[in-house]
């Protein structure tokens, strides 16, 4: 038998392609969730003690335990709370959740990175705290950490086949299907590698790049 | 217009003032000196709620600024209370510190339209006044990197005007300028002292401006006031031996 | 509670494989990373290109795919069996040695040239200049990122569950979670604590090892050495 079938290869593309729609997707999700939560969490750490240490506690917690199991966790329990959600949906609450934690670490590098005078002028000015951050603070930090913030998504991207262990058929879950039905598994599982190396690795080429530019943290 | 009563502030063990109290009538021009660390930015800071006070009251404009009444007694105040009262004093700061984020304009009409709450067209309006005033009318879209210090720090002292405040705090305001670009600034200052009844307080090493723009030159050291007088007798005849040798040290060259 | 003692023991049967794998893969990691680091700062060009492909090819790829590849496609190319477990480090080694390569690259490329100039103008070789001078100064900088990439790997041994390695995730989704189900929330949380520790205890010994570090290279004394000075000045 040769090693590797062209026939073959080409008759499981569609589902695969099918499987790496699914994968972007989640992607596209999670990373929303993980960027504006990963910003909730970064402003909270920086407000009032009890918070700030409560929220300290969560991210660190999240970011030391593997996310597999922060996703089983979830879809395995929530439904013991009576909370039944679809495979998807739990899968990229966790992923989002998870990499919030990740991002937040980010944001608060970008705050800091703000000199005191900015702060100290708008407080001169009276401006109101909300406006000081959303004028004044957020305006500068967020640009300069998108680079490590694109990082992350990408990371995601790579992170999204977890979710086969909850029944999410993405391009892993598909190629994992056609090694089962036909008993082939080299070129799905190379396929499917190469379907990742073909987006991730441009992805950060221009992260690399984005963050010459912008100088980054 | 302002009134400092008992203020002490504390950082920790380091006393920086102890039992501070002068009082700075309406219009009047006070000017702080006096070696690092004596006390006397953070007295501007005080005022300006970027710190608190350890003990003792401050009142501005007959409000108190650090506390407010709360059923007949005083109790430290909430930070709507003061962001209300600090509302009539502006600050100019060493380091400029405009928003990189906005243009000159977008600097200049922040606070008067989201504090104020004048109109787009009247926040606008006092922008361009305050900026011809300052000498850069033609500026009023650049970003503020792309302007020398010198004008960075008018565009500041704009922006702090733009408020309408009736105190004016200048710390070391020309501290971190080139040497050719002081003498505008304090020209600036100057006008802007004959032309208006801001009261002003002003810390700064420039004794000459300090003898010219000063009705009033008060002389710290280790967070206490040693000495309080018109600028022709305490620069000419101090009483303190140490306003004497700090005076000798910062004049001689 | 009276099933903790249950579970603790169910769990602590996969602990051996987590540890085995968590150890093992660091080990991996630290050679390749070490190798495949020192490649991509290397005079000749092919050996760039080589370790640079390596790294690129198993940052840029899934883990998940990485693990299937091997434990599926691999012996179809090549025909060997393997033991398990030992794939499973090959994986964990062969994925995170990739992203070690570049900790080793940076940090030895934030060496300040003048020392490497120190050491040339000492005349010692190539090999003298990167074991006595470069290296050392180097692994300093590089143990904070070291940690973060060790958490990760372990963290990463979870996903051998998929490939039926007997850790302890599976331990908890296959057997326990089964057996005990009114208290899934319950299970995945101790699970998830098991983590926690493990993490916390590689933390601890890389600050143990920042430690030794700083003290070589007289940035830190040591406590004794601290003690006789204390009168002096």
């Amino acid at each position: 038998m040769a090693v590797w079938d062209w026939n073959y290869a080409f008759s499981i593309l569609p589902a695969l392609v099918q499987g790496l729609g699914l994968t972007l997707v989640a992607t596209v999700l999670g990373s929303i969730i993980a960027m504006l939560l990963g910003l909730v969490f970064a402003v909270l750490q920086r407000g009032p003690r009890l918070i700030a240490i409560i929220v300290r506690g969560f991210v660190e917690f999240v970011r030391s335990t593997p996310l597999l199991v922060q996703i089983f966790f979830l879809y395995f329990g929530l439904p013991a709370l009576g909370i039944v959600l679809p495979a998807l949906v739990v899968g990229v609450i966790a992923l989002g959740v998870h990499y919030a934690c990740y991002t937040s670490e980010v944001y608060r590098a970008g705050i800091e990175a703000i000199p005191r005078g900015q702060w100290e002028a708008a407080r001169a000015l009276s401006l109101a705290p909300s406006r000081i951050w959303t004028g004044v603070v957020l305006p500068q930090a967020v640009p300069r950490v998108i680079p490590a913030l694109g990082n992350y998504v990408i990371s995601m991207f790579k992170e999204v086949p977890l979710l086969i262990g909850i029944g999410i058929l993405d391009v892993v879950g598909r190629a994992e299907e056609a090694g089962d039905t036909y008993f082939r598994y080299v070129e799905p599982y190379t396929m499917a590698g190469l379907f990742f190396l073909l987006l991730s690795y441009p992805a950060s080429l221009l992260m690399r790049r984005l963050e010459r530019r912008v100088g980054a943290i | 217009m302002i009134v400092f009563d008992g203020v002490e502030k504390r950082f920790g063990d380091n006393v920086v003032l102890s039992d501070l109290g002068f009082t700075v009538a309406p219009g009047e021009h006070v000017t702080l000196i006096g070696p690092s660390g004596s006390g006397k930015t953070t007295i501007l800071r005080l005022l300006m709620c970027l710190e608190s006070v350890t003990d003792g009251t401050i009142q501005v404009a007959g409000k108190y600024l650090s506390h407010m009444e709360r059923g007949g007694k005083l109790v430290p105040a909430d930070e709507k209370h003061s962001r209300e009262v600090r509302k009539r004093i502006g600050m100019v700061f060493q380091q400029f510190n405009l928003f990189p984020n906005m243009t000159v304009r977008g600097n200049l009409i922040e606070a008067p339209t989201r504090v104020l709450g004048l109109s787009k067209d009247e926040a606008n309006a006092r922008a361009k006044e305050l900026l011809d005033l300052v000498g850069l009318g033609g500026k009023i879209d650049e970003h503020p990197s792309r302007l020398s210090g010198g004008q960075q720090q008018r565009v500041a002292i704009a922006r702090a005007l733009a408020m309408q405040p009736d105190v004016l705090l200048l710390d070391e305001v020309t501290s971190a300028l080139d040497p050719e670009l002081v003498a505008g600034v304090l020209a600036l200052l100057r006008d802007i002292g004959e032309s208006t009844d801001i009261t002003i307080l002003c810390v700064t090493h420039e004794m000459g401006f300090a003898r010219d723009f000063s009705h009033r030159v008060m002389m710290f050291d280790g967070g206490k006031v040693i000495e309080d007088a018109p600028p022709e007798k305490l620069f000419s005849e101090p009483d303190n031996p140490r306003t004497q040798e700090f005076l000798k040290a910062v004049l001689a060259h | 509670m009276e099933n903790l003692g249950a579970w603790l023991s169910i769990l602590n049967q996969g602990l051996s494989n987590t540890l085995i794998a968590t150890i093992g893969g660091i080990a991996l990691t630290i050679v390749l990373s070490f190798v495949a680091g020192l490649a991509l700062l290397s005079p000749y060009r092919w050996v760039r290109v080589i370790s640079r492909i390596y790294v690129e090819g198993l940052r840029g790829t899934s883990e998940v795919v990485q693990l299937f590849w091997i434990f599926f496609a691999l012996p179809v190319l090549v025909g060997f069996e393997f033991i398990p477990i030992w794939g499973g480090v090959a994986v964990l080694g062969l994925n995170h040695g990739a992203y070690g390569a570049e900790i080793v690259r940076g940090a030895v490329q934030s060496v300040p040239r003048a020392q490497y100039e120190g050491a040339l103008a000492l005349s010692l070789s190539p090999a003298q200049r990167m074991r006595r001078v470069i290296l050392p100064q180097a692994v300093a900088e590089m143990i904070p990122p070291f940690n973060n990439l060790f958490i990760q790997l372990l963290k990463s041994t979870s996903i051998l569950s998929f490939v039926f390695i007997h850790e302890i995730t599976r331990q908890a989704k296959e057997v326990l979670v089964p057996n005990f189900n009114p208290w899934v929330i319950q299970i995945y949380l101790l699970l998830l604590v098991y983590y926690l520790i493990m993490s916390l205890a590689i933390t601890a010994v890389m600050r143990m090892l920042e430690r030794m570090a700083a003290v070589r290279l007289g940035r830190r004394m040591t406590r004794g050495a601290a003690r006789a000075l204390a009168g002096t000045h």
